[in-house]
């Protein structure tokens, strides 16, 4: 349960992909990375400026999830994947999609944006 | 620094035994360890333990000092938690400690209980091994962040799901007549490829199994081995370690596991041996693609070849290096916190000649283990060598 007072800078990504003002992290040095975090993973540096993230990202890794943990289970089947935006990858669920009818491959192309079943929100894609 | 010696064994059958607590599992297989040692409970020095889910499956955290109290020691006790790595990480501390001469006498092991849980709660415990933000949040289960890779394996290489079928049906086979596996019985590749999708192209027999189980080893010094006349015939000789990206996004390549890639590296430069030193290996099979990715990180081949080393008989029982003989965790069973102490388990049966599928291996004399932690973030590496 989350308590809806709080913003975490997670919420405050998903947020920003929802209104279709997604961004990513780069640090002094050029090096990509996705919130929350304090320092940059590559080398650590800490000052972290948000740039914008690319409209279109493409899938490079995708699966149906069939069998599904207990608070995904009225969604599923659900179509989950990796998709590259630019110099960062994002993990998300495809929607308006139905996996035994669409047919859907790597190399599609998305764009982000963000959903949520119950309390919880998490980032999601929409094919172009 | 001193050579760690192997003196003890023990682990519970794997399977389902939703009966049994996590204290009735692990003090079986730490007992049964130390009978096998010959070593009193006294001269243990410490317990280091390895246990993923105990707060899902049993509400319950602070394993140590518990697991001390099943195994019947007084000793220092600390629980480590790298998901599937567990018992894997466990065992590395404890031989960086004998090493270190900080301790003549470590009791290590790992623990799971899994089938108390329905199948969807499982599901839902696995899954907290990935990111939580990123990965839990949108869905994404185990056998689905396996399933991506998977995925991307078949997208960048020339591999189906058949070759993956010739892994699941290689590593049943070796648990037919291995007694404490959770499948003893043969597979066909057409068992595999028409199970029910778990995630696509993940198909159940693609999949280890849900396990209950725990796994014990006796590490002590070389001199407290020779002091007290001990049978310890294995050593430990390389210890290796590698962490990666948590999450698959963090990742450049879905293809390549590089934390196992430096757990072998260091591994072989600490026992000073090579890929083409092993005889025979146990490697993380929790999904077929796994297995490939195992045997592509510990350099016997290169990436993307590895998937035809089942369907060609390379890996098989009669190849040039078996893989798994155990039955692995696709078929001798995966609970999660004792597989990586459970690999070198079976290994050291093996070496020994005590192992029903030891006949295979009859000469071998350098072995190694290979141990995941979620989707390789965490990989540890033992090499194990006969010494007498």
């Amino acid at each position: 349960m989350s308590d809806e007072s709080v913003e975490t800078a997670f919420d405050t990504f998903l947020n920003a992909l929802a209104d279709g003002k997604g961004y990513y992290l780069k640090c002094m040095n050029g090096h990509a990375s996705l919130p929350p975090r304090y320092g940059c993973p590559d080398c650590g540096a800490t000052d972290l400026e948000r740039q914008p993230l690319p409209d279109v990202g493409e899938i490079v890794a995708m699966t149906t999830i069939r069998v599904p943990a207990p608070a995904f289970a009225e969604a599923a089947p659900y179509v989950l994947a990796v998709a590259k935006f630019g110099p960062v990858r994002l993990t998300g669920r495809l929607l308006n999609i139905d996996p035994d009818d669409d047919t859907v491959e790597s190399g599609a192309l998305v764009s982000a944006t963000a959903s949520s079943v119950g309390d919880e929100s998490f980032v999601a894609f929409e094919l172009r | 620094m001193t050579a760690v010696r192997i003196a003890g064994v023990g682990m519970t059958p794997f399977g389902s035994h939703p009966e049994t607590t996590g204290r009735e599992l692990f003090g079986e297989a730490s007992c049964v360890a130390l009978d096998d040692a010959g070593v009193p409970c006294d001269d243990v020095d410490a317990l280091f333990y390895g246990n993923f889910m105990g707060a899902f499956a049993e509400k319950q955290n602070h394993h140590g000092p518990l697991m001390a109290d099943a195994a019947g020691v007084t000793a220092p006790a600390t629980r480590f938690e790298s998901a599937c790595a567990s018992s894997g990480v466990a065992v590395r501390e404890a031989v960086s400690k004998i090493r270190a001469g900080q301790a003549d006498v470590i009791l290590v092991g790992g623990m799971e209980r899994m089938t108390n849980l329905s199948t969807a709660s499982t599901t839902e415990a696995l899954a907290t091994a990935g990111d939580e933000l990123y990965e839990g949040r949108a869905g994404l289960t185990f056998p689905g962040a396996y399933a991506m890779m998977t995925d991307a394996y078949f997208a960048a290489h020339d591999a189906d799901r058949t070759d993956l079928a010739h892994i699941a049906v290689k590593n049943h086979a070796n648990a037919v007549e291995n007694e404490l596996a959770q499948y003893q019985q043969a597979i066909d590749i057409d068992d595999v490829l028409e199970a029910p999708m778990v995630a696509d192209p993940v198909g159940l027999y693609d999949a280890s199994p849900i396990t209950d189980g725990a796994s014990a080893l006796v590490l002590t010094g070389e001199d407290y081995a020779e002091a007290n006349d001990l049978d310890a015939s294995i050593a430990v000789t390389g210890s290796g370690q590698g962490t990666d990206s948590l999450s698959l996004q963090g990742r450049e390549s879905l293809t390549r596991t590089p934390a196992a890639e430096q757990a072998a590296e260091d591994a072989y430069t600490d026992a000073n041996v090579g890929p083409d030193d092993i005889d025979v290996a146990e490697v993380h099979d929790c999904f077929t693609i796994a297995e490939v990715l195992a045997i592509e990180s510990l350099g016997f081949y290169e990436p993307g070849t590895g998937y035809r080393a089942a369907r060609d008989g390379e890996t098989t029982r009669d190849g040039d290096l078996p893989v798994n003989l155990s039955g692995g965790l696709k078929a001798k069973g995966h609970p999660v916190g004792a597989t990586g102490a459970a690999q070198l388990v079976e290994l050291t049966k093996l070496l020994r000649g005590e192992h029903v599928n030891s006949d295979a291996v009859a000469d071998a004399e350098t072995a190694v283990t290979h141990n995941a932690g979620a989707t390789v973030a965490s990989a540890v590496v033992h090499v194990l060598e006969v010494v007498e």
